[in-house]
């Protein structure tokens, strides 16, 4: 089942001599439990396409459906709502706020959305611990090292029942050890039924995606083939891709 | 890749057989490598023959012959590992001569060519990210060639990203000043170090 669907999304900034097309006639499904990566250069439109898919920005013109609901047309509070409880966002500068510890930025989406304070920090600790951070959950953003902190922020974006997960180069200026265990935490939250959608420029986190897909001047161009299976891996007379 | 050396640096931990030292360095490269049994005899041979290692007993079937490292054996290990590979030479590589070759051809979208390549590249680095996967089961060594292997084509992807964008700002320089265009196109060419 399609979590994410973009049907001929097209975005287009400014007007007249200014005018500039940030993505065109973008179709885009990303099914329950699948990871996607979204590959190309600066300027490309690849910031464009997360904000739409998450309903942080409008289209210009086609269709965007999260867990089956058409945006278009929703009230900007049910959208607000449709994000907090279906979408989770993970940003390259963590974007953790600083007053809050650990455990409150993760369980201040819930409390948002109205669930009660104890069960919100209860659901917050326990993805704090899946994460492996439960012995960092009372301490700020500037006690945390920078990759406990993406992991906070992952922590916050499957909190609840999430069921999209939107990354923007999430790895950000951590090593690649510490990009990688972060591909592999969004990876985890897919084979446990979150769609995920990751911008990167980095081949090497793009390479955990189920399928690639590369974004030119803001029109989706190519895209890789499915993966092989694993009986393909083992049998070494199958051809190369290409 | 030296097997010569990579059987030195098995028999430094102690007497090994033949077969003994081909698992061993299959299990130490991740199984990344195979070897044949045959490159295992006619190496040891040669490190025999040139001192750096010995047979306890030289009648027998080389199959029954246990190994040992030389002084001189661990002189020449140590003083192999410390030598930096020889990099000072670009390799002739295709896929740089296929992008040089495109980019002079007008009927050629240059372009497409990039991303034939770069979509290849990217499969297989999907193919190698997923045996690594599954954490639990990762051997260190296998975890560390497979990273090789996916640093060496994450360059090889970079490096078609940064032709594609060089190649984009020139022809949009052509574009803007024709007069610069011919002198734009050679600068490139000795960059790169291609022969016309």
């Amino acid at each position: 089942m399609s979590i994410l669907e973009l049907h001929k999304v097209s975005k287009v900034y400014g007007e007249g001599d200014t005018e500039v097309d940030a993505i065109t006639d973008i179709e885009l499904s990303v099914d329950r439990g699948s990871l996607v990566a979204i590959m190309g250069p600066s300027g490309s439109g690849k910031s464009t396409l997360l904000t739409i898919a998450g309903s942080l920005e409008e289209p210009t013109s086609g269709d965007v459906m999260i867990d089956g609901t058409r945006l278009a047309g929703m009230s900007r509070n049910d959208k607000a709502r449709l994000r907090r409880r279906s979408v989770g966002y993970v940003f390259q500068d963590f974007n953790l706020l600083k007053g809050l510890t650990a455990v409150e930025n993760v369980s201040l989406p819930l409390e948002l959305d109205g669930v009660a304070m104890k069960k919100a920090r209860s659901t917050a600790m326990a993805a704090l611990e899946e994460l492996g951070l439960a012995d960092r959950a009372d301490r700020f953003p500037d006690q945390l090292s920078g990759g406990e902190r993406q992991r906070v922020a992952i922590a916050r974006a499957v909190v609840g029942e999430r069921s999209l997960l939107l990354a923007d180069e999430p790895s950000g200026a951590l090593d690649s050890v510490n990009g990688e265990s972060v591909m592999r935490m969004i990876l985890a939250a897919c084979h446990g039924g979150v769609a995920a959608v990751v911008v990167t420029h980095d081949a090497k986190l793009a390479s955990w995606a189920d399928r690639v897909v590369f974004l030119r001047d803001g029109r989706a161009v190519d895209e890789t083939l499915p993966p092989p299976s694993p009986e393909e891996l083992l049998n070494p007379d199958v051809p190369n891709p290409s | 890749m030296s097997i010569r050396h990579s059987l030195l640096a098995l028999l430094s931990e102690g007497q090994k057989y033949g077969f003994q030292l081909r698992q061993e360095f299959e299990a130490s490269t991740g199984e990344v490598w195979a070897l044949n049994v045959g490159q295992v005899y006619t190496t040891l041979q040669r490190l025999e023959r040139d001192g750096l290692a010995v047979s306890d007993d030289v009648e027998a079937d080389e199959r029954q012959r246990n190994y040992r490292i030389t002084e001189k054996g661990e002189e020449e290990l140590a003083r192999w590992l410390r030598t930096p590979p020889d990099l000072s030479q670009p390799p002739r590589d295709e896929l740089v001569i296929k992008v040089l070759v495109a980019s002079r051809l007008p009927s050629v979208d240059v372009h497409d060519v990039i991303q034939v390549h770069r979509r290849y590249l990217v499969q297989l680095m999907q193919q190698w990210t997923r045996m690594k996967e599954d954490e639990s089961r990762l051997d260190l060594a296998f975890a560390l060639a497979v990273d090789a292997e996916l640093f060496r084509l994450d360059s090889v992807v970079r490096w078609l990203d940064s032709a594609d964008g060089r190649l984009r700002r020139a022809t949009l320089e052509s574009t803007e000043s024709p007069k610069e265009d011919t002198a734009a196109l050679p600068s490139i060419r000795r960059r790169t170090g291609a022969h016309q």
